[in-house]
């Protein structure tokens, strides 16, 4: 599904090499459920943009479902984005000035949907984040929780196999956090990937596959942490 | 979800952004229409004028400035009345008309007010051999001179119009438009002029020129008024087409080497190129609005990316391509363009309407055909100054956009 191979990342500071990644290398299958974690400034963030083809790295090679993502044009890799990858942010990054419905429609426009397509599929995603009730309400007009479940749906729109999600329960109070670890499970057991950046070590635990980054490297990737099965 | 809705909710998201910019494109394009729409017709005014005068000739004294005449002719200096019978006795070609003037100035009820006298048509008439030959001949190509009288209440068109007059008896006048209303005189009313006592024939017909605030009675009657003797201002001499009037011109310096020979197409030709170097100078502080209105739109696109960023970012982890961003600010540039310009058509036709005529003393009417002109303009500014902006949009570092990853 997703592999990296000797990827590095460095950037130039007052004339020294800073590494924000060095020879990187991971391959994460169909299905799985990762969570990225280590110290602030460890690489995290670069890695997943990475993988999300957001970011290009200095050398290596980064793959998704078999193609090199960065040989790819830059609208090519967007394409590839809409149509494999979904992003949850840990502030959720709804547009403000759109309605809830609005915000799960954009995937689905961007991809080409006709305007009925777009509101029926936006409406379902909706009622399956418990939402059906909160159509027409603005980011503003909705609770964090609430908007965590509205990024959600709108990530879902184009029925991503890649989930790459960045502190998503960050903001979050416990049982919201719950919540939203919930439905993760919920799309792994559907078939699709996750690699979620966290620092919470709750939320970490409740990935299949962990990975500790420090200093740019992977220190660590420890397999099949949970123990529990998914329905 | 389409691309309108996504610019209109982000448009009324930040309304006063939006309503700044649109003012100011507004604005420029308001200033625009209404300058040409007042230049255009004033023009026309002009180009009118000039039609209407065709191949008038005005003889002056040599010292005389055209200022002076169009003040009033009321310079101090003078040429003989004999001018005229010259001109009549002379073989020059092609003349419909001769209008001898001398003004002087009257009081009457504590105002000042410009006594004009001038030959009527009959005083021509009544000397067959100037009528038979020379100066009244018709040249080939020229209509009719109709020297028989004509009616009393055409006169006063005529008058306007031609500047001539069939009749005028030396106790009779004619008082132009503002004057018969400052004075309360009608038709047919007595005027007292200097302890003389004059028939008012007519009010004359409002023309917006120096006319209406004059009263014209019988030249001779005012060379004995004024007691100057046979002498005139001015001798105005109506050619019977334009092609006629190139020689008659040099005739008429011919035969008067000491008067000043002006034909009233230059001086309208110059009036017109002083209303054309004036518009040019317009077009000039247009450039300057244009210029700045420009500034602004690219000011506000600039701030409005900034503002952005992080959304940008959220739509190209979303998939949005490069073009899509920049078709995004450009299709919104396009939007504030078309409202703008449109407002401001309809804005600087209204000024144009109701300010022409104060300004430039020409009725003024709506020009439809500036209505594409100035959506275009106000497109093309706002797209222009929002193609650096929104390149840049679609440029940025989606990493830098979306910091907490």
């Amino acid at each position: 599904m997703l592999t990296m191979e000797n990827v590095t990342k460095r950037y130039k500071h007052r004339r020294s090499d800073v590494y924000a990644l060095q020879d990187a290398n991971v391959e994460i299958g169909t299905g799985e459920f990762v969570s990225i974690v280590g110290p602030s400034g460890s690489g995290k963030s670069t890695l997943l943009l990475m993988l999300g083809g957001m970011l290009s790295p200095s050398s290596g090679k980064v793959t998704l479902q078999g193609t090199s993502l960065y040989d790819l044009s830059p609208n090519e890799r967007a394409r590839m984005r809409k149509q494999h990858v979904g992003f949850v942010f840990q502030s959720f990054n709804l547009v403000p000035y759109l309605t809830a419905l609005e915000n799960v429609m954009i995937p689905l426009f961007l991809s080409g949907a006709a305007k009925e397509v777009q509101e029926s599929r936006a409406k379902d995603l909706l009622e399956r984040v418990g939402l059906g009730e909160r159509l027409d309400h603005k980011p503003t007009e909705l609770s964090i929780g609430q908007q965590q479940r509205v990024a959600l749906a709108r990530m879902l729109a184009n029925d991503p196999q890649l989930i790459l999600a960045d502190e998503p329960t960050g903001n979050l109070d416990p049982d919201t956090s719950a919540m939203i670890l919930d439905f993760f499970e919920q799309f792994v057991s559907e078939g699709r990937t996750i690699v979620m950046v966290t620092h919470d070590p709750r939320a970490a635990e409740r990935a299949r596959r962990k990975l500790r980054i420090d200093g740019g490297r992977i220190v660590e990737d420890k397999q099949d942490i949970k123990t529990r099965v998914v329905a | 979800m389409n691309l309108k809705t996504l610019i209109w909710r982000e448009l009324f998201e930040r309304k006063t952004q939006m309503i700044t910019i649109v003012f100011g494109i507004f604005l420029g394009i308001t200033t625009v229409v209404a300058i040409k729409t007042i230049s255009h017709y004033s023009e026309k005014a002009v180009a009118r004028e000039l039609d209407t005068l065709g191949a008038n000739i005005l003889v002056l004294p040599k010292s005389a400035t055209l200022q002076d005449y169009y003040t009033a002719d009321m310079q101090d200096d003078v040429i003989p009345e004999e001018y005229v019978l010259r001109l009549t006795m002379s073989d020059a070609q092609g003349v419909d008309n001769l209008s001898p003037k001398l003004s002087m100035p009257i009081e009457l009820q504590g105002r000042k007010f410009t006594l004009t006298g001038i030959l009527p048509k009959s005083e021509f008439t009544a000397k067959a051999a100037w009528a038979g030959a020379g100066i009244f001949s018709q040249h080939i190509g020229c209509g009719a001179i109709e020297l028989a009288g004509e009616k009393k209440d055409e006169d006063k068109q005529a008058l306007v119009r031609k500047r001539v007059i069939e009749t005028l008896e030396p106790n009779e006048a004619l008082v132009g438009h503002d004057t018969a209303t400052i004075l309360g005189i009608k038709d047919g009313d007595k005027l007292q002029l200097k302890g003389e006592e004059f028939n008012v024939v007519a009010v004359l017909p409002e023309t917006g020129t120096v006319d209406d605030s004059r009263i014209f009675a019988h030249l001779h009657k005012v060379q004995e008024m004024s007691g100057k003797g046979e002498v005139v201002n001015c001798i105005e001499i109506i050619g019977c087409c334009k092609e006629i009037s190139a020689g008659l011109v040099g005739k008429i310096n011919e035969l008067l080497p000491d008067a000043k020979v002006v034909t009233v197409t230059q001086v309208v030709a110059t009036q017109a190129k002083i209303n054309s170097m004036m518009e040019s100078l317009s077009l000039v502080f247009l450039a300057i609005i244009v210029v700045v209105g420009g500034a602004g739109v690219a000011n506000y696109m600039y701030a409005n990316v900034n503002e952005r960023r992080r959304e940008i970012g959220t739509l190209m982890a979303l998939g949005a391509e490069s073009n899509f961003i920049i078709k995004l600010f450009l299709t919104k540039a396009a939007l504030l363009g078309i409202v703008g310009g449109a407002t401001g058509f309809i804005a600087g036709t209204i000024f144009a309407i109701t300010l022409g005529p104060r300004l430039a003393g020409v009725a003024v009417f709506p020009m439809p055909i500036l209505a594409p002109i100035a959506v275009a303009i106000a497109v093309a500014i706002a797209l222009v100054a929002s193609y650096f902006p929104a390149r840049r949009a679609a440029t940025l570092d989606p990493c830098a956009t979306l910091q907490e990853i």
